[in-house]
């Protein structure tokens, strides 16, 4: 809340409403500048302050109801206690579900205007409400908008400052009246409706008729909706169809495909590629000599701090280099297809279809977004766990990136090794990743305690994207991701030029023989990639080209490589998501795991050490008949979680 | 009967939802006790699609299984 500095005599405006209604598209229009507008429920975590005139307009997390929930609960509750004027935000599409929150905040009696967003769609639905007498039912100024094509806009703004409490029932308010000390309605409402954190606060007892006072505000929504609502005719559009092919499995995974292709073709492809080569080129060659250059002047060449700032692994060189050289294009690809997959309402479907599948795993389908995300960053993708709903998935959500999901750097060493040895090595690798990454969480949801959190998900209409908001939200996830990622990075690489400057980089190899040679079976200079490999991963591949192994050691070294800890800035955000003696034993098992993993396949390659033409199918039955295995002990904790 | 045995296309009325943490979600969702929904897809062995005033939501299959309904 650093930037919510209230000039005097302003006023705190809120903007409130359920996920996915529109509110940041408010928050632009009213203050001028942007944030983030997500169709999928829980992506908005960081919140937005700006200015309107003299007043302080603030964004929250869109939530179906003020508690404690979880963390966007409890900020949007805070934000709404102390708000001076609410702008709730509802769906015109979507009014009995959105009423919920609408009625609390009447219950509240924060003065507050409601907008009536996306009226279009409404109407493009088939509905048609009677705003004037949903304004009476509520006791609120109510304004039909459609903010993305800023109609109505005007007329909410004039209406902002006729703000008024709203009506409340007087059986409720009755209630409300008896709790003492506090004297504000909305804390008191809240401490009725069992919210512990503030009853605490205040030495009470929580109320115990949450489910009660729910349940008439429920009935109250759907009264109001009955009344105000009218439908007319219906017909399914394409739109609706398509939305029900992608859930399907049968056309929803075939969709998926095409869809990954897609992102990989422009994330993998054009930015990894082409304009990643490019962006380096500069770092490295325009950049990176300018700085040492500049550097010797001052600090002479050689020393430690030379090492520190401008070494192999410098804090100005080698870091600036990889965030912004490297880093930089592939995170706002990553966000610019993740935008898009939100704002067209596909998100949610890949997570009903995909459902069942991370069920197996102790995940519930909203998980498939960290695993999506972990192919371009896993870095990214450990901080995108945060949206999940139990702290026990994202503990295995964490696990399984750290050990099997290869990041697209990991990939592109992948590709380019496993091409020069054929595609059925290809297939193969790939069948074994994620054969062990099914397994892993098949344990993994065995072994922790406590159940699956149920899938509760809407699946809302699919839209087109506007190309504005998904550049400007794209942009802006960028930059709060580089933001937090920067002193993970810059601390890891410290890390490692101290290190290096310490000469103990090189001790490591001879350390790391016994492992290496003598378990691996790979040669001594491998220990180098693995330990490059933690702060360049594309440094991988043309080194282990160039170590020059047989087929059978080169897949070694890709499969070890690929299980353990993509690189050191992933480290960091572990330790950082989970604590550090979490993080240190994830970090361990993943490291033992991997190594473990990669001792067997060289012993079982080695059996199977037939002519090369018949190895690779020999594996692939055996890899398959494990992966039924699998699926059979997944469904089995399927049905355990159920009963 | 619950949820999960419901057929493509049959309307039902949800009677319980067992946890309450679940009910005080389904119920902020505009899924309650006394909802009727209709089913709309039951993906096999996943998550159940129903549709309350247009509105579709996917409800995973052992919650499905714990949510009793009759037909309505």
């Amino acid at each position: 809340m650093e930037r919510a500095r209230i000039p005097a005599g302003g006023k705190k405006i809120v903007l409130a409403g359920n996920p996915n209604v529109g509110k940041s598209v408010f928050f632009n229009i009213l203050t001028g500048s942007y944030v983030d507008v997500s169709n999928y429920p829980g992506t908005t975590l960081e919140m937005a302050c700006g200015r309107y005139r003299g007043d302080v307009v603030i964004d929250t997390p869109g939530v179906y109801g003020i508690s404690s929930y979880n963390e966007e609960e409890k900020i949007t509750r805070d934000i709404v206690l102390s708000a001076d004027i609410v702008i709730n935000i509802v769906d015109a599409a979507n009014l009995e579900r959105d009423l919920f929150l609408t009625l609390q905040l009447m219950d509240m009696g924060v003065p507050a205007v409601v907008a009536l967003n996306m009226v279009d769609e409404a109407i493009q639905r088939g509905f048609k409400i009677n705003v004037s007498l949903l304004e009476k039912f509520l006791g609120v100024p109510v304004v039909p908008t459609v903010a993305v094509r800023n109609i109505g806009m005007n007329e909410l703004k004039r209406k902002i400052y006729f703000a008024r409490p709203g009506n409340i029932e007087p059986l409720l308010l009755k209630e409300v009246k008896k709790v003492s000390p506090p004297a504000d309605r909305r804390e008191a409402l809240l401490i009725l409706e069992g919210d512990a954190e503030l009853s605490e606060r205040y030495c009470l007892q929580p109320g115990k008729e949450r489910e009660k006072i729910y349940r008439s505000r429920r009935e109250m929504a759907n009264r109001i909706v009955a009344q105000t609502v009218r439908e007319t005719g219906k017909r399914e559009n394409f739109a609706a169809r398509l939305g029900r092919w992608m859930i399907i499995p049968v056309t929803g995974f075939p969709i998926l495909l095409i869809a990954l292709w897609l992102i990989y073709e422009l994330i993998g492809v054009l930015l990894a590629g082409h304009i990643v080569q490019f962006t380096e080129n500069v770092m490295k060659q325009a950049y990176e000599p300018a700085v040492r250059s500049l550097l010797g002047g001052i600090v002479p060449p050689g020393s430690v701090f030379d090492t520190v700032l401008a070494g192999r692994y410098g804090l100005l060189t080698a870091t600036a280099t990889y965030l912004i050289g490297l880093l930089l294009p592939l995170v706002l690809g990553i966000f610019l297809a993740l935008s898009i997959l939100e704002d067209t309402g596909y998100l949610p479907r890949i997570a009903t279809l995909t459902d069942r599948v991370l069920a197996g795993m102790g995940l519930n389908g909203q998980a498939v977004i960290p695993f999506i995300l972990g192919f371009g960053c896993v870095t990214m993708a450990c901080i995108s766990t945060r949206l999940l709903s139990s702290d026990r998935e994202r503990r295995i959500a964490i696990f399984l990136l750290a050990l099997g999901i290869p990041c697209s750097a990991q990939m592109a060493v992948n590709v380019a090794v496993i091409a020069s040895m054929g595609f059925t090595y290809m297939l193969l690798f790939f069948l074994f990743l994620f054969t062990v990454l099914l397994g892993a969480g098949v344990v993994l949801g065995r072994l922790l305690p406590g159940g699956t959190t149920p899938l509760l998900i809407e699946l809302p209409p699919l839209r087109l994207p506007i190309p504005q908001n998904i550049i400007k939200k794209a942009s802006l996830k960028s930059y709060y991701f580089i933001k937090e990622a920067l002193p993970l990075f810059a601390g890891g690489m410290l890390f490692m030029s101290l290190l290096d400057a310490a000469g103990l980089l090189q001790g490591l190899r001879s350390l790391l023989v016994p492992v290496t040679v003598g378990w691996l079976h790979l040669p001594a200079e491998i220990a180098d990639i693995f330990i490059m490999g933690l702060i360049r991963k594309e440094f991988g591949a043309a080194a282990i080209l160039s170590l020059n192994m047989s087929h059978l050691q080169n897949f070694v070294a890709l499969i070890t490589l690929t299980l353990t800890v993509p690189c050191i800035a992933s480290t960091m955000v572990v330790f950082k998501e989970r604590g550090v003696s979490e993080g240190l034993v994830i970090w361990i098992i993943v490291f033992s795991l991997a190594f473990f993993i990669g001792g067997v396949v060289a012993r079982i390659l080695e059996v199977f050490d037939m002519p090369g033409s018949l190895r690779a199918p020999v594996l692939a039955v055996l890899i398959i008949v494990a992966l039924a295995g699998l699926v059979f002990a997944a469904g089995k904790l399927q049905g355990k979680n159920a009963g | 009967m619950t949820l999960d045995k419901t057929k493509k296309g049959q309307t039902v009325i949800i009677k319980r939802i067992p946890d309450e943490h679940t009910r005080i979600q389904a119920i902020r969702f505009g899924l309650s006790e006394g909802s009727v929904v209709t089913c709309r897809e039951i993906l096999p062995a996943g998550p159940v699609i129903v549709v309350k005033n247009k509105r579709e939501i996917a409800i995973g299959r052992n919650l499905a299984r714990a949510i009793s309904v009759e037909p309505y």
